[in-house]
């Protein structure tokens, strides 16, 4: 009896196959945007692969950590640096990969119903990938480790009452120190990616149950217009992916240094600010719309929250009944300035917040709340057009 | 036994097993939380001496309390200071104790001499030789840790008649 045989007898793989993969089908009408969602697992799996690698030889201590990677990890361990490497640029670009990939969702309206639910987990996904890569940026204990920690973990300070006490107990210590490496070590390695594991796992189930949205955002008759997950989707994927990981391994060899920064490799010192402090590529347009607000701290702190919250509500600002984007003049004026506005905030994160940039980093954090606040108008203007049209 | 006995049995016995369940979920986040607070030793090192002839007129230092740096600035006449409540007296002159930390994002500003200023290099906040904000982001004067006076010795960590002063 062949093995498939003798497990389907026993774990019905055949019909798990059947439902998850085969039945599972996918419009015709898609574009490359859509192999985004398989990219990401694949990025996941690079990144748990590689991580696991790391640990072996890292050492979650404020006397042992920069050593462990910066010498043993980068110099003794054969083909450490490569492992490294591949950790590090793949967190970074991980992030291009979900900006993507949460872009296409937002043009052709694939947050509407009945995607609410895959929306949702979407968003907690981006939430929990975010989590992990600023506690694995504590781990190799730089400098721009050590202060990017102790900047962001300060901004609990200004919740009202519990704010003061709440930052010593999220870092243990009255600065980061030892105890805040080594609880953001278990975060990192342990609890973020379990739960990333669970909530990916919800995000597919969803997927699969509401079947994925297509260019025109119109629903297809499954048994007639999809075509099979496996084998025709993935074969595309297959390409795909062979030339996404072309363009990763390219990074990894020779454009690596992007994903580490410089400062990073002179060790924490606590009693040392660097001359600047910035985040990785992939915070920076929150962290304009933070400083953005320049003549009002507290603003600018409601506004860095809101900035990072907006997007769950998707679903209920933009009630239009048109799905797709491509059917929606003016939702698409509104798309491509909030794109254009991400990409000007993400280069502004890391000029000076003086003169003119710090003028235009206001003007770019309003267009990026006038976005959220156009979508409900255009849904009005639309439901109005529609009934037009009927009459 | 009657049905609707039985059914009350059985409510009785969920809402107890739910009841026990979250006594006990209750105190395992408790637990969980507690771990998370800084160890006995760590709150234990919060007192710091420190002897205030090692600083020359005009100069620096800046030591170690509570994971923060805390500046100890020996003023000179030039610095024109006139900031009574920000001054901490002593037989050696005039001094500036505060602790090194922007009040607006926590960097950790330059001493600037030949302004007389300190510069925060994160979003360049300034502040004078009493640590009052004078231009940029912070919203606040630097801190002023809590200290007692024992001669010129500085006693950081304990409240002192000059520290209640200052911030009375
Ligand atoms: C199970 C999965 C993972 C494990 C076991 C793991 C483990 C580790 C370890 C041991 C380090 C310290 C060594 C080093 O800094 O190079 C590290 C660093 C790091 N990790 Fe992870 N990681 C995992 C997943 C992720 C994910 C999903 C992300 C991002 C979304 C991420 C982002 C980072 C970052 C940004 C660093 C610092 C890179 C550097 O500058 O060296 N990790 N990780
Ligand atoms: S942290 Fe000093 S000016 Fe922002």
């Amino acid at each position: 009896m062949r093995l498939i045989d003798w497990l389907d007898e026993r774990l019905e793989i055949r019909k798990l196959i059947k439902v998850t993969l085969i039945d599972y089908k996918v419009p015709k009408n898609i574009n490359f945007l859509w192999s985004f969602g398989m990219l990401l697992v694949l990025m996941f799996a690079i990144l748990f692969i590689s991580g696991l690698f790391l640990l072996m030889y890292y050492k979650p201590d404020s006397n042992l950590a920069f050593d462990s990677v910066n010498k043993t990890i980068m110099m003794d361990v054969s083909f450490g640096w490569l492992f490294r490497h591949v950790h590090a640029v793949g967190a970074s670009i991980v992030f291009l990969l979900l900006y993507i990939h949460i872009a296409r969702g937002i043009f052709y309206g694939s947050y509407k119903p009945p995607r609410e639910v895959v929306w949702i987990t979407g968003y907690i996904l981006f939430v929990l990938f975010s989590a992990t890569a600023f506690t694995g940026y504590l781990l190799p204990w730089g400098q721009m480790s050590y202060w990017a920690a102790q900047t962001i973990t300060t901004l609990f300070e200004k919740i009202p009452f519990i704010g003061p006490d709440l930052v010593i107990w999220i870092r243990g210590d009255y600065a980061v120190a030892d105890a805040t490496l080594t609880r953001f070590f278990a975060l990192h390695v342990v609890f973020l990616p379990v739960l990333i594991m669970i909530v990916m796992a919800i995000h597919l189930y969803s997927v699969r149950v509401v079947g994925s949205n297509n260019e025109d955002g119109k629903p297809i008759d499954k048994k007639k217009e999809g075509v099979p997950f496996w084998p025709v989707f993935m074969s595309k994927e297959f390409f795909v992916m062979t030339v996404f990981l072309l363009f990763f391994f390219f990074l990894v060899f020779y454009k690596f240094d992007f994903a580490m920064d410089r400062v990073n490799f002179e060790p924490a010192n606590p009693l040392q600010t660097p001359t600047h402090i910035y985040p990785e590529w992939y915070f920076l347009a929150y962290y304009e719309v933070l400083r953005g607000f320049f003549f009002s701290q507290n603003l600018g702190l409601i506004a860095f929250a809101l900035s990072m919250v907006l997007i769950l509500f998707l679903p209920w600002l933009d009630k239009s009944p048109i799905v797709s984007g491509k059917n929606r003049p003016l939702f698409q004026i509104a798309f491509w300035i909030f794109i254009l506005d991400f990409l000007v905030l993400t280069v502004l994160g890391k000029l000076p917040p003086t003169g003119l940039y710090a003028w235009i980093g206001l003007i770019a954090s309003l267009i990026f709340f006038g976005f959220f606040i156009s979508l409900p108008i255009i849904a009005k203007i639309e439901k109005k057009q529609l009934e037009g049209e009927k009459k | 036994m009657s049905d609707k006995k039985d059914m009350s049995r059985r409510d009785f016995l969920l809402y107890a097993i739910g009841g026990w369940a979250a006594v006990g979920a209750g105190a395992t986040l408790y637990a969980m939380y507690k771990t998370w607070e800084p160890l006995p030793e760590v709150k234990a090192a919060g007192v710091v001496e420190f002897d205030l002839s090692l600083v020359k007129p005009g100069e620096i230092r800046v030591i170690e309390w509570r994971r923060k740096p805390v500046f100890i600035l020996r003023r000179t006449p030039e610095m024109k200071a006139g900031c009574p409540k920000r001054t901490v007296r002593t037989s050696l002159g005039d001094f500036t104790i505060v602790i090194g930390i922007c009040t607006h994002l926590g960097c950790i500003p330059n001493w600037e001499s030949d302004k007389n200023i300190w510069h925060c290099p994160c979003h360049g906040g300034e502040y004078d030789a009493c640590g009052r904000n004078i231009f940029g982001p912070p919203p606040r004067p630097l801190e002023i840790p809590p200290f007692k006076l024992n001669g010129n010795i500085i006693v950081l960590g304990e409240e002192g008649p000059e520290y209640k002063a200052m911030i009375g």
